[in-house]
């Protein structure tokens, strides 16, 4: 048997920030591509130290609903995963690179443990990333005549954080779709309080890489940008804002897409998915392919 | 013949045979040997097995219902399972327990409330609902099926304020699972209470890993490490007064099993909850790093010109906020210290433009 387990922050104060986790753990429950699929949290219950103990099988895929590496997805969770051995450098990663080690826990000896990278910094972070702004602009197309921006904390707290940002960028601009792509961040330059002096574009499609709504998405951002200077009055999208419009998309990992973003970090890791992937990257469009 | 006959005499068949429960049935050098409590049958040919088991059809349920429903894949599960409906009492008889199981077995699980029933092919229905509404109505409930149900059941309390604590003692009611399985019996019941069931199975097993405050506050870093400096080696009062806090039967229904450290116990009770609290939980340590930080203010002496009735009421006031009972208390209830009007007479009378009590600033101004 294979267990997936998805660990996240949750919050003591915000019910919203749990939310994607239970939703990407449905979706991928629902294609039936795990015997289990369970959650677990830091300021929520089951708590990481005690997730290991509610799955049944013995091969269990641990994926951490984090957007970077850095001081959780290096310490804290497997600290309270009691990761047997554990050591940073057997990630050998350059912030950006990690896939997964695997492990004994001391808390399940008779199980293993592949504990994988953050979602945030895969590649497929990167789809869907677009599709948030195919599913913000209710148009499967979107690219022509839109910037994009994607936005992040910065380096103040986790210099890995800005690394993140910046790839997902600069593969957003490779795929040659949006007019322009900027990466922005809220507390430093370039600063998302100051899209509109980055972009030409008329349309700009504005992508927080976070993985839950709450303080930074739903109040300091759309307040920074301007596009409500009360963020409990609420906000339009698009909102014009000095001549352009902005089509804010709050945070990245409401999008039902990340439960894809999941998948492929347990199947790096080796799990045995079968077409879950397709199934998945099917069921989580809102948006109608063209000619559907 | 039933189903479960025949997949009882197959497996008597095998190697030791079959024993649960006071049913046990082997192959011996003469044929099937059949014992119950009450009976003992030997030399049996396994169609006079089968015609024999048919006299102790609730041995035979029994034993499917164990053995081949639920099974030995999740230790914990079953353990739980048989905890629901008293299997494990040595003193009682499968047909006793048959007796009890057809009026419905009921056990309490925090704020859950579970009743497990028998139809006549031995199969174990569960019915899972609020344990202050044992006596309600189905119809007066609002009706679930699936575990997962219980998630959003359990995120915010009666007035529909957010729980950050599953094991909070603030469940709200109006719901039942009227018909469950055991196996999403367990998954409900974890849902609504993470990893009980696995922490309660390591306790029974003697295997509970409790981590005391020491070593719980001892492996925190970052915002948290702060913690550690709280003990001074002064004494403990200070987390009993944590545990009086937070961990009180009336706040959260986990029994609380972690202590000072190894060799020194709190002393407050840790409570009568089912189920153990193997560690300070992340409200705690969040909570602790608060009080970190207040409890290394120095105390100053103040002074203040209170009448007696004034004194009470700030009294009344606290124990209101400390017991969540400033919602219960009536508008116009005006003999009620935490009464709103009270309060803002209070407020008004006492307080400067500053929101000083008594006009006394909290730093020396001097």
């Amino acid at each position: 048997m294979q267990a997936l387990v998805i660990v996240a922050h949750g919050s003591h104060l915000n019910p919203d920030s749990s939310t994607p986790t239970y939703d990407h753990a449905d979706t991928i429950r629902e294609v039936g591509a795990f015997d289990e699929v369970r959650t677990g949290f830091w300021k929520e219950e089951p708590s990481i130290r005690e997730v290991l103990r509610t799955v049944e099988s013995d091969e269990v895929y641990v994926v951490p609903l984090f957007i970077s590496e850095g001081y959780f997805t290096e310490q804290v969770i497997p600290r309270e995963l009691r990761l047997d051995g554990w050591d940073v450098a057997d990630w050998d990663s350059d912030g950006l690179s990690a896939t997964h080690v695997t492990l004994p826990a001391g808390d399940v000896p008779e199980k293993t443990v592949h504990y994988c990278g953050p979602v945030g910094t895969h590649e497929a972070m990167t789809d869907v990333i677009v599709r948030r702004a195919e599913s913000v602009t209710e148009d499967p197309d979107v690219g022509d005549g839109f910037g994009l921006a994607v936005v992040g904390h910065g380096t103040e707290r986790n210099e890995n954080s800005a690394k993140a940002i910046e790839y997902h960028a600069q593969r957003v601009r490779d795929m040659d779709r949006f007019d322009e792509v900027q990466a922005l961040y809220m507390d430093e330059d370039p600063e998302v309080d100051d899209v509109t002096d980055y972009f030409d574009a008329d349309d700009i499609v504005v992508v927080p890489l976070f993985v839950a709504d709450g303080f930074h998405t739903q109040e300091d951002i759309p307040e920074d940008m301007g596009l409500t200077d009360d963020y409990r009055t609420g906000y339009d999208v698009p909102t014009e804002v000095d001549g352009h419009r902005i089509w804010y998309a709050g945070a990245v990992g409401t999008e039902g897409l990340m439960a894809d973003v999941v998948l492929e970090r347990a199947a790096d890791a080796g799990a045995d998915i079968g077409d879950a992937l397709e199934v998945v990257r099917e069921r989580t469009r809102k948006t109608p392919m063209a000619g559907d | 013949m039933a189903d479960y006959i025949d997949a009882l005499v197959d497996a008597a068949a095998d190697g030791d045979g079959v024993s649960l429960d006071g049913l046990h049935v082997a192959r011996t050098g003469d044929g099937y040997r059949l014992e119950t409590p009450s009976a003992e049958r030997d030399g049996l040919s396994e169609s006079a097995l089968s015609d024999a088991l048919s006299d102790f059809d609730e041995y035979a349920t029994n034993w499917f219902f164990w053995s081949r429903v639920v099974g030995e894949s999740s230790p914990q599960r079953r353990a739980f399972l048989r905890w629901v409906e008293g299997a494990d009492a040595e003193d009682q008889s499968v047909p006793a327990r048959y007796d009890a199981l057809r009026d419905g077995i009921e056990r309490e699980w925090g704020q859950l409330h579970v009743t497990v029933t028998l139809d006549d092919d031995g199969q174990r229905h569960y019915e899972l609902r609020h344990v202050n509404e044992a006596d309600r109505e189905h119809d007066d409930l609002d009706t679930y099926h699936e575990p997962l149900a219980a998630r959003q059941l359990a995120t915010y309390d009666e007035k529909g304020r957010y729980r950050p604590l599953k094991s909070g003692n603030n469940l709200a009611g109006g719901w039942v699972f009227p018909d469950l399985d055991g196996r999403d019996l367990v998954e409900t019941v974890e849902t609504f209470y993470p990893a009980s069931v696995p922490n309660w199975y390591r306790e029974r097993e003697g295997t509970l890993d409790v981590e005391h405050w020491v070593d719980t506050i001892g492996r925190q870093t970052g915002m948290y490490s702060v913690v550690k400096t709280w003990n001074r080696g002064d004494g403990h009062e200070h987390v009993d007064w944590v545990a009086e806090s937070c961990c009180d039967d009336s706040q959260c229904v986990k029994r609380r099993e972690w202590q000072y450290d190894d060799e020194t116990d709190l002393d407050v009770d840790g409570g009568d909850g089912a189920f153990p609290c193997r560690e300070p939980c992340s409200l705690v340590i969040a909570a602790s790093r608060k009080w970190t930080r207040l409890e290394g203010e120095n105390t100053q002496t103040y002074e203040f010109e209170l009448t007696p009735s004034e004194k009470e009421q700030l009294e009344a006031i606290v124990d209101a906020v400390a017991d969540d009972r400033t919602d219960d208390i009536r508008e116009a209830d005006v003999y009620e210290g935490a009464n709103r009007y009270r309060a803002r007479f209070l407020r008004a009378k006492l307080f400067d433009d500053d929101g000083n009590l008594c006009g006394v600033p909290t730093e020396d101004e001097s």
